[in-house]
């Protein structure tokens, strides 16, 4: 090799070598930056599970509470709102809950939830975000055995959460996840044992 | 015109030529970089506008993953700093760099500005650069004055307070000025979301689009050397000045050597002493700001201090302000105060060395006097180096036209 | 090179050199013994935080530090947070609140019990420390104490069980222009606390350490990043040197 061909090779390599370090160091810059947009310690706290008492809540009456900004239902069936969730299943779209995404797997059961008396789903229609409206009256002459109907598009679901066919929405309501501290207490947001 | 006429085209085929046909990618890469010729023989003064390029891209880019969690209210400015600093991923280094970045800005402009001087950059036919430069200066100015604000701590609220109030030593619009600049008729979160607005939206727009015009009347006229000659006087015979490299690959790569060392003391600063004994972030500000209680000793931050320091010195507040004022615009008229015919201070004569030695030494004892209470000796001392301030330009015109000049060479000192 | 030139680089160095000395931080003219902590010393920093827990935070806030970042870097599990440091908190991502009500502190002080987050960065480590160490006994004041750091103080002796109660004695020039200069002259112990002075010096040291640690958690880990960063730069120096020479070795 001539001079001049060593100069050029380590022209290239210097240059190589000096343009991918440069990259690197670029790339590891970036990672505190595109980290910082990730939630923070704040959005952690504030976005800590719930808890909600159940001792005042009466059998056909919900409550709403809201989890990490977003509504949650908490809907205490009583005897003929669970003796009902089996009518409806031929007018349902996903009965058997086989969408895995829109429940945990403790909730993917007949009642859609942990305990049979006590619905806790998200109150976010699954069409485009709009908050649904109870409607557990039984209008058997419409054929509305009872549930949540969406005024914003009318999707209707049922007294388990269950989206109805023919409707816009494509999916059932949102299970968030849960566990019951007591039989009294659920806490919502978090479902393994620790604090 | 820099640009050299004969090598200026557009490529042959394929991606290139169709954005070349729709936009003059090859012609402005030519023209402000491959093509465009510097001395060769620049020595490490040369590296603080670079240096400043980087800096202000450091805060832009830093400011504005800032602005993502900043709250510019008065009740919630101080905390959101804390809440940067303490729950957001990595925002505690991206806090240090800004407030590193703002004070290293000055650091490098100032130098920037002191390699004009010795060079006589600003001279015939750079006066252009220079006036776009000092006004560069005068944004960077209100923009670190705007930020200062920001974190709502004792010193942003009672430094702005002091400041502010100065404007009211203008005769007859002052108090109007002053209730004007702070929408409010004390310092308040009107007056703090309104600086959010400058220092974040108004003010870096004006930075960017002077800097950019800065570039542009540089690269017209082509960049001075330190020997202060005309390097397209002599040319070979593709037109390239011989005493000339190619900014790219020649001054890209000298650049970046020097970058990176900025980059080593900036990042030393960062992460191991980022408070700067109280210099960088003072320590005052760690407390939120309170109406009821000033601070023992309100100074400005650092970068301001020797013009604060002539303020100081005069025992009136209306020519406190008009010297104060003078202070900060005299070096706009370099280009015609300095009547030397000679450009670089290495063929001046002694007159201009000394002047502009007493000058270094003057502005740094001023800033230091700035930090100090003014009592005592200090106000003394202050007076006297603010006279000397203003002698080193108003007498210029005679000094630098008497002053026993060396000949300047024909070709540049260039050692390899 | 030119005589300025190297006059500049002069002065780069020596600001350098004098700024890492810099502005003393907050007044008092009276003798200020150096706190002399160690930040990297963990089982000092637990101490400390045990000591604010049971003995600032009773009026005290620290309102911007969470108990989960003190476990994560002072190395404590959850249990030993709630167990040992979380009275008034149920959660570890809670903030160090106060349980004394702020209407009621301003109102039985004269003035609220300031938030202690940044107290250290304020008002530097070495004040915190000479404040702590600083009481004495003061008949005209309401508390029966005054303070050597910050004078007329409206906090009381906190820790007066442990360092017991102790005078301070002053001397007083005349000077030639009539006024009379106060000058400090030493303490004097009148009553024995539980702790013999050393044992209190180190009790104090512990909680200022502690407290120079809330008012900047992340401290170690940034020292230890930059150690990183310089390492990189320095590769990349040495790379981008050899890099410039070769492209410059043609011009002459």
């Amino acid at each position: 090799m001539t001079e001049d061909d060593l100069d050029r090779n380590r022209r290239h390599f210097l240059t190589v070598a000096t343009l991918v370090t440069g990259a690197a160091g670029l790339g590891a810059v970036a990672i505190p930056f595109i980290s910082s947009l990730r939630p923070s310690a704040r959005a952690q706290a504030l976005g800590a599970p719930v808890e909600v008492p159940l001792g005042s809540i009466q059998p056909g009456e919900m409550v709403r509470v809201l989890w990490r900004g977003r509504l949650v239902f908490v809907l205490r069936r009583d005897e003929t709102m669970l003796a009902s969730l089996p009518d409806a299943v031929n007018e349902l779209r996903d009965p058997d809950s086989e969408v895995v995404e829109q429940q945990p797997d403790y909730a993917a059961n007949e009642t859609r939830s942990v305990k049979p008396e006590y619905l806790i789903v998200e109150g976010s229609c699954t069409h485009l975000g709009c908050a649904p409206l109870e409607d557990f009256d039984v209008r058997p002459a419409e054929g509305w055995g009872g549930g949540f109907f969406c005024p914003c598009h009318g999707s209707k679901f049922d007294l388990a959460g269950r989206v109805y066919k023919g409707v816009p929405a494509p999916t059932n309501l949102r299970v968030p996840p849960h566990r019951f501290v007591r039989d009294d207490l659920i806490l919502i947001g978090q479902d393994t044992g620790a604090v | 015109m820099a640009r050299i006429e004969a090598e200026v085209g557009k490529p042959q085929g394929g991606f290139m030529k169709w954005i070349d046909d729709r936009f003059p990618f090859t012609a402005t890469m030519e023209y402000h970089v491959t093509k465009y010729y510097a001395a060769k023989s620049f020595n490490w003064w040369y590296i603080f506008g670079v240096l400043a390029f980087v800096v202000l891209a450091i805060q832009l880019f830093t400011g504005i993953f800032l602005t993502m969690n900043y709250k510019p209210a008065a009740t919630e400015a101080f905390a959101s700093v804390e809440y940067i600093m303490r729950d957001v991923e990595w925002g505690w280094l991206i806090r240090y760099m800004h407030s590193t970045g703002a004070s290293f800005f000055f650091i490098v402009v100032y130098l920037h500005m002191f390699r004009a001087m010795l060079y006589g950059s600003y001279k015939k036919p750079r006066e252009l650069i220079w006036l776009i430069g000092m006004l560069i200066f005068f944004v960077l100015m209100a923009e670190g004055f705007a930020g200062y604000l920001l974190p709502w701590g004792q010193m942003s609220y009672w430094g702005a307070q002091v400041i502010i109030s100065l404007f009211g030593a203008i005769p007859w619009v002052g108090d109007v000025l002053v209730e004007t600049i702070r929408g409010d008729y004390s310092i308040s979160d009107i007056t703090l979301n309104r600086f959010f607005a400058l220092h974040v939206i108004l003010l870096p727009l004006a930075l960017i689009g002077l800097v950019f015009v800065h570039i542009v009347a540089l690269h017209e006229v082509g960049s001075n050397n330190p020997d202060g000659i005309d390097i397209k006087k002599h040319k070979d015979e593709t037109g390239k000045p011989i005493d000339g490299v190619a900014f790219h690959p020649y001054h890209t790569t000298k650049d970046l050597v020097g970058i990176i060392v900025f980059l080593m003391i900036f990042s030393s600063v960062v992460f191991f002493a980022p408070d700067m004994g109280g210099y960088f972030l003072e320590h005052a500000n760690f407390e939120p700001a309170n109406l009821t209680a000033t601070p023992e000793h309100i100074a400005p931050v650092w970068y301001y201090t020797p013009y604060y320091a002539i303020l100081r010195a005069v025992p009136d507040k209306l020519w406190g302000f008009i010297l104060f004022a003078m202070a900060v615009v005299l070096p706009v008229f370099l280009p015609w105060l300095d009547r030397c015919r000679v450009r670089s201070i290495r063929y001046r004569g002694w007159m201009y060395k000394t002047a502009l030695s007493v000058f270094v030494v003057t502005f740094i004892v001023l800033g230091w006097l700035g930090l100090q209470p003014a009592t005592g000796t200090y106000v003394l001392l202050a007076r006297i180096f603010s006279v000397l301030y203003f002698a080193f330009f108003l007498l210029m015109p005679f000094y630098t036209a008497i002053d026993k000049t060396k000949p300047e060479p024909d070709r540049v000192i260039y050692h390899g | 090179m030119d005589k300025v030139t190297r006059l500049a680089r002069l002065f780069v160095l020596a600001l350098f050199l004098w700024s890492s000395h810099g502005i003393a931080a907050g007044g008092g003219g009276a003798h200020m013994e150096s706190a002399d902590i160690d930040p990297d010393n963990v089982a000092s920093l637990q101490r400390g935080a045990r000591n604010f827990m049971n003995y600032c935070s009773g009026c005290h806030s620290a309102q911007y530090v969470r108990y989960k970042t003190i476990g994560k870097h002072l190395e404590l599990s959850e249990e030993q947070l709630i167990d040992n440091l979380m009275f008034n908190a149920e959660k570890t991502f809670e903030t160090i609140q106060t349980a004394m009500p702020a209407a009621d502190a301003a109102r039985w002080y004269g003035t609220p019990p300031p938030d202690l987050s940044l107290m250290a960065r304020a008002k530097g480590v070495d004040y915190v420390y000479n404040f702590l160490k600083g009481f004495y006994v003061s008949e005209e004041s309401p508390t029966g104490v005054d303070n050597l750091a910050l004078e007329g103080t409206s906090m009381p002796h906190v820790l007066w069980e442990l360092q017991g109660y102790q005078q301070a004695n002053f001397e007083y020039h005349e000077n030639e222009d009539g006024s009379v200069t106060k000058s400090f002259a030493g303490f004097e112990q009148l009553t024995a606390g539980a702790m013999d002075a050393e044992l209190y010096d180190e009790f104090v040291r512990d909680t200022v350490n502690f407290l120079a640690y809330i008012s900047e958690p992340i401290r170690s880990d940034r020292r230890k990043l930059g150690v990183w960063v310089m390492m990189y730069l320095i590769f990349f120096f040495v790379l981008a040197v050899m890099l410039k020479k070769q492209i410059w070795k043609d011009v002459k």
